[in-house]
């Protein structure tokens, strides 16, 4: 399918929409209205669970929270239900970053189970305040008005339930494509590689949590609007994991998930709700939680992922052009050949009683190629990590181009032109070749979420996706960017990651077993782009255990053994040094 | 506040804090094993309250229909599973583990319906019933998915708990229910009397957590429970089976959530959907024990025991609140201490 063909499928599922009052029975739109609000809820879901891989059973409590605040304000302050909106999006982000700032740095389920405790405690809260009518609520909620026009039926506020979700869709759909999108998307798989490209996963995910936040309190203020009534009952936990259902059901990692979901979920309570009391007449109430949760975990035990993605692989895959030539991003100015870059003085590293790494000092100029080699254990992995900020020193000092790295993070090591590739290839397996490499660009780059929600970032955008296809050529991977990286095999996965170091514009390029997994051919092809990589003034720090690959590279070699340096110098020299010989074959018995 | 009031709420708090020490014991088991955030918990310490008090009134207890209902589901997937593999020969066993074995309380408390059985008997039947709801839920629910992340087992765990409570409205109805005191002693300790309830709870959540730590230490199946705990694949490898790991783990919880159903229920009225509140706050305590530490959680259940009371004085409508913003502070302190813990990888 074509880009052209997919905006017009888009574009009749607008009119549909926006037709359904003329064509639908009253209660089909009431209907509607909820879906559309629930599948606000869900959108933040998505972009949380599904994107973002943080699961979230509160949200009906954020939700609670706009609906409290813009139905304390127009019902008993008397103000207009649209400073109840800003009053509603304000308080709601205001609590998820502070809740956020408190959860997000934990391990996923404690964040998971901590949104069942603030979930609870916002519900109880509800209910206790006096000014928020108990346990009872607050009625006579006013309605929305557009200028002299009060949106009181249900085809009226239709409308705007039904605009915020396109536009809020619209929004989503731009931002994830965008340079956070990216950022958003690899969160999932664990925070070393993302923070080994400079960017702040927690900040990332903070803002992830708050947008999603936010949709709910879109979501809450229409509710609270279009029911015209609050009370604590529709914001409890119960509600939370229904909406987590709707995102899951729908296929959590796809905003149209989100829709799907909600309409599927909402439908099927209603008809639910109309057989079970011919099958039980006494427990229907208490059956239909029964009957849901049961169908949800038979969803989560063998569909988990979900109704869009199922769909999505009958559907014909939209045809892609390879980005087109655009400005090259500004670079780095290389520094002079041959002055100290990389300075590391009596560094040491203690795991318990363990000394991985013990005082261990080597230099490295600019402009060569330094193999690192030793036996297995010898340390050299842990040497890595220090280097790249991975792991913190336990004693010495590391000095990058003039400046003491020895306490900086590895995100500000990396944006500092440190790029580095794992020795278990760490990609994201669900997108692109061509996102992998952009998420590299994230240094160099400066959009933020409002730039590529609202879609300003795109001539920036066109010079990273320029960076990119480039460096997958460079690399040889440029055929076709649109693959899948879980698709390629080892070898190319290595190479991949080299591409998006080489994104990210180093000063400073460290390879952790590059040439593990790959054939003959592959390994010269290596060696010919590091050496004209090294041509253009690139400084290569490379961990190898392929002897003739390294001897045939490197400028110069440090050889490590049990934590400590033996001895370094030129391949030849180390090649024929004892202590080197004795390290790697055993003494003479 | 006077001093015999904070006397008298700390022994409260005290006594309230060590029934969620037994039910937090058996989250941070069961997690440690399966890795399953087992949020049902509550559920069966409120059933078991609610069993207790159906044997006392010489009704049926709606968990007969339970177990039955759950033993003949278990029995029907474990049989359809054999039949895949072609090993019909595994059935009669595998019939005598989810059908016979669950059904042998089921079948007492059935023929001595309508007798009203001496006090220590109701007990053992209230908690011989109780036992296998857990381990068959595992076989149900959680053993398709044993592999998943601990984020999916959460999510099931959670619908799960939902799925229970409609069941328990279902089974038990929805009156709530007090059992009759297991003891009518008082000490009088410095003019503030402390009821024997409250040292009969505090000896069970002393002894109780003393065997988990003398099984774990000392005898070979608690270490291979902590092997699977460790690194499934590898258990496996050694010769220990998860799947048997896990069911004890689950049969040892459910003993915890038992004993705390019936140590609770002469104190506090319990409904069917009593045990979420109760587990959850047991949760604050587990999670201030990281999901790890055994002590740090008996610690920390005992302090959200102590809080509860203290905060209910203070002001009884905002008693939850307060429990629950506790657990703000609590992860604020994990998450600066362990900020550099292994993301869960999930991809």
């Amino acid at each position: 399918m074509s880009v052209a063909a997919m905006r017009l499928v888009i574009a009749v599922a607008v009119v549909l929409v926006a037709a359904a009052p003329f064509y639908l029975a009253p209660f089909t739109i009431t209907l509607m209205n909820y879906i559309g609000i629930y599948g606000l809820v869900a959108l933040g879901l998505v972009l949380m669970t599904g994107v973002g891989g943080m699961v979230s059973f509160g949200q009906a409590a954020f939700m609670g929270i706009a609906a409290y605040s813009t139905a304390w304000l127009s019902a008993v302050m008397g103000y207009s239900p649209w400073l109840g909106l800003l009053l509603a999006l304000a308080l709601t982000s205001l609590v998820a970053a502070v809740l956020g700032a408190v959860t997000l740095r934990l391990r996923g389920h404690f964040l998971s189970l901590s949104t069942i405790a603030w979930g609870l405690a916002i519900y109880f809260t509800f209910g206790n305040i006096p000014g928020l009518g108990n346990f009872n609520g607050i009625t006579s909620v006013p309605p929305v008005a557009v200028g002299p026009v009060k949106l009181l039926a249900s085809d009226q506020i239709y409308y705007l339930i039904w605009l915020v979700v396109l536009l809020a869709m619209l929004l989503a759909h731009n931002m994830l494509a965008s340079r956070v999108g990216r950022a958003m998307r690899s969160l999932r798989g664990g925070n070393p590689m993302v923070e080994s490209l400079g960017i702040d996963a927690f900040r990332i995910r903070l803002a992830t949590f708050v947008i999603a936040a936010l949709l709910a309190a879109l979501a809450g203020w229409l509710y609270a609007h279009m029911s015209r009534f609050v009370s604590p009952t529709p914001f409890d936990v119960t509600m939370g994991i229904e909406f987590l259902m709707m995102a899951m059901v729908g296929g959590s990692g796809y905003l149209l998930g989100a829709i799907v979901g909600a309409a599927l979920i909402t439908l099927l309570k209603n008809s639910v709700q109309d057989y079970l009391p011919l099958i039980a007449p006494s427990a229907s109430g208490q059956l239909e939680i029964v009957v849901f949760s049961a169908l949800f975990i038979l969803f989560l035990q063998h569909a988990r992922e979900g109704i869009v993605p199922f769909v999505a692989r009958f559907l014909p895959e939209t045809r892609r052009r390879p980005p087109p030539a655009a400005e090259p991003l500004p670079r780095r100015r290389q520094p002079d050949a041959g002055q100290v870059l990389l300075d590391v003085e009596g560094c040491s590293r203690r795991f318990g009683g363990l000394m991985a790494v013990n005082d261990v000092s080597f230099e490295l100029r600019s402009g060569e190629i330094l193999g690192l080699i030793g036996p297995n254990g010898a340390g050299k992995s842990t040497m890595f990590n220090l280097v790249t900020g991975a792991l913190p020193v336990s004693a010495g000092k590391i000095v990058f181009a003039g400046a003491d790295i020895t306490k900086t993070t590895q995100r500000k090591i990396a944006r500092a032109g440190i790029a580095r590739t794992f020795q278990h290839v760490k990609l994201r397996p669900r997108m692109t070749l061509l996102d992998n490499v952009l998420l590299g660009t994230y240094s160099r780059t400066r959009s933020g979420f409002l730039a590529g929600a609202l879609n300003l970032d795109a001539h920036e955008e066109r010079q990273a996706y320029y960076e990119a296809i480039r460096q997958l050529q460079r690399v040889g991977l440029g055929e076709r960017p649109y693959e899948l990286a879980g698709n390629l095999p080892l070898g190319n996965q290595r190479v991949l990651e080299i591409a998006r170091a080489l994104a990210a514009d180093p000063v400073l390029l460290v390879l952790d077993e590059p040439a593990a997994g790959l054939r003959r051919q592959e390994k010269l092809a290596l060696a010919a782009l590091l050496r004209n990589l090294k041509a253009e003034g690139l400084t290569i720090l490379i961990v190898e255990h392929d002897m003739d690959f390294v001897m045939n590279l490197v400028d110069r070699i440090v050889v490590m053994e049990f934590g400590c340096k033996l001895c370094e110098g030129a391949p030849a020299e180390v090649r024929v040094d004892p202590r080197v010989q004795e390290a790697y074959l055993g003494g003479v018995a | 506040m006077t001093p015999e009031i904070a006397a008298f709420l700390t022994i409260d708090g005290v006594a309230t804090g060590a029934i969620y020490v037994l039910i937090a014991l058996g989250f941070v088991l069961i997690f440690a094993v399966t890795r399953v955030i087992f949020v049902p918990f509550g559920d069966i310490a409120a059933f078991t309250a609610l069993t207790l008090a159906a044997l006392e009134t010489k009704h049926l207890p709606g968990t007969v229909g339970l177990v039955a209902a759950l033993a003949a589901l278990a029995s029907l997937m474990e049989i359809v599973k054999l039949l895949r593999s072609r090993r019909a020969g595994a059935i009669p066993r595998a019939l005598l583990f989810y059908l016979v074995l669950p059904l042998v309380p089921v079948a007492a408390v059935w023929a001595t319906a309508g007798t009203l059985l001496p006090l220590p008997l109701r007990i053992v039947l209230a908690l011989a019933l109780i036992l296998p709801i857990a381990p068959l839920l595992d076989r149900v629910v959680y053993r398709p998915i044993a592999d998943g992340t601990v984020l999916l087992l959460l999510t099931v765990s959670v619908a799960l708990h939902f799925a229970l409570v409609g069941l328990g409205l279902l089974f038990f109805g929805p009156e709530g229910v007090r059992t009759e005191s297991l003891t009518d002693y008082t000490l009088i300790l410095g003019g503030v009397p402390i009821s024997g309830q409250s040292i009969l709870i505090v000896a069970a959540a002393i002894i109780f957590s003393g065997i988990l730590f003398l099984f774990f230490e000392f005898t070979i199946i608690g270490k291979s429970l902590h092997a699977t705990a460790v690194n499934r694949t590898g258990a496996r490898l050694m010769g220990i089976r998860p799947e048997r790991s896990g069911t004890i783990a689950y049969l040892f919880g459910s003993l915890l959530a038992g004993v705390s159903g019936i140590l609770i229920s002469p104190v506090n009225t319990i409904f069917y959907d009593s045990g979420f509140l109760i587990g959850l706050k047991a949760f604050v305590g587990a999670i201030i024990g990281g999901l790890v530490s055994f002590p740090v959680t008996a610690i920390g259940s005992l302090f959200v025991g102590v809080l509860e009371s203290f905060a209910a004085f203070q002001s009884s409508s905002f008693k939850e609140v307060i429990v629950f913003s506790i657990l703000i502070p609590v992860l604020l302190w994990r998450s600066y201490s362990f900020a550099h813990s292994e993301e869960d990888i999930d991809e």
